[in-house]
């Protein structure tokens, strides 16, 4: 059975638009190669970070989100780590209220519980 | 004869705070999943150091407790939050 991943990674901000492009494409090509199906995926542009990574104040953010088994993770972080535009990266497994959340923040934000007080 | 404070008497009883009772917001509102990439959300739960508010002052229940700590971590992770700070609010 796969399990549902979401991976979200910073990439460098000196990089040009089209050679941000161009590396999302480089890890959006890899999970499908390797047999990933990817669920959703989002571009956060360039954000200002909390703190500086590698004395850089600012990254562009990605996401993806999708289907694999779990031997590609292994691969999909290896390839993290030797791409030098990627400043950081975190993957995490989605369980099932996680993956219910995301479904719902894209189709009906309105249904998902708030903390009212 | 020294009566003291006990001499004192008051018509209507004076306003002791009383305390509220501290109950799981997470419960409450039926939430199951915390995002670590809503920082808006998480910074209800640091104080304006970046540190994890403890569950004796929010009233948080274990379970949850220990979900938004994991969250506000992967959200530091990716510098969406700061690991130390001196002004969050």
């Amino acid at each position: 059975m796969n399990n549902q991943y979401e991976t979200v990674f910073i990439m460098t901000p000196v990089l040009s638009e089209d050679q941000m492009r161009e590396t999302v494409k480089k890890f959006h090509d890899l999970l499908v190669e390797k047999g990933a199906e990817i669920v959703h995926e989002e571009n956060w542009g360039l954000r200002k970070l909390a703190y500086p990574i590698q004395k850089k104040s600012s990254g562009f953010y990605q996401l993806f989100e999708f289907k694999a088994e779990g031997s590609l993770i292994n691969e999909l972080e290896t390839a993290y780590r030797r791409d030098e535009r990627i400043i950081r990266f975190l993957t995490v497994l989605l369980d099932k209220h996680a993956i219910a959340y995301n479904e719902k923040k894209r189709t009906n934000k309105n249904d998902i519980p708030t903390l009212n007080d | 004869m020294a009566q003291g404070e006990s001499e004192i008497k008051y018509l209507t009883p004076i306003a002791v705070e009383t305390k509220k009772k501290k109950y799981c917001r997470f419960k409450k509102s039926g939430i199951k999943y915390i995002d670590y990439k809503d920082e808006s959300f998480l910074l209800k739960f640091v104080n304006e150091q970046g540190k994890i508010l403890p569950r004796r002052l929010t009233g948080t229940s274990l379970k949850y407790q220990r979900k938004v700590a994991q969250a506000i971590k992967r959200a530091r992770h990716l510098a969406l939050l700061p690991y130390v700070a001196d002004l969050l609010k």
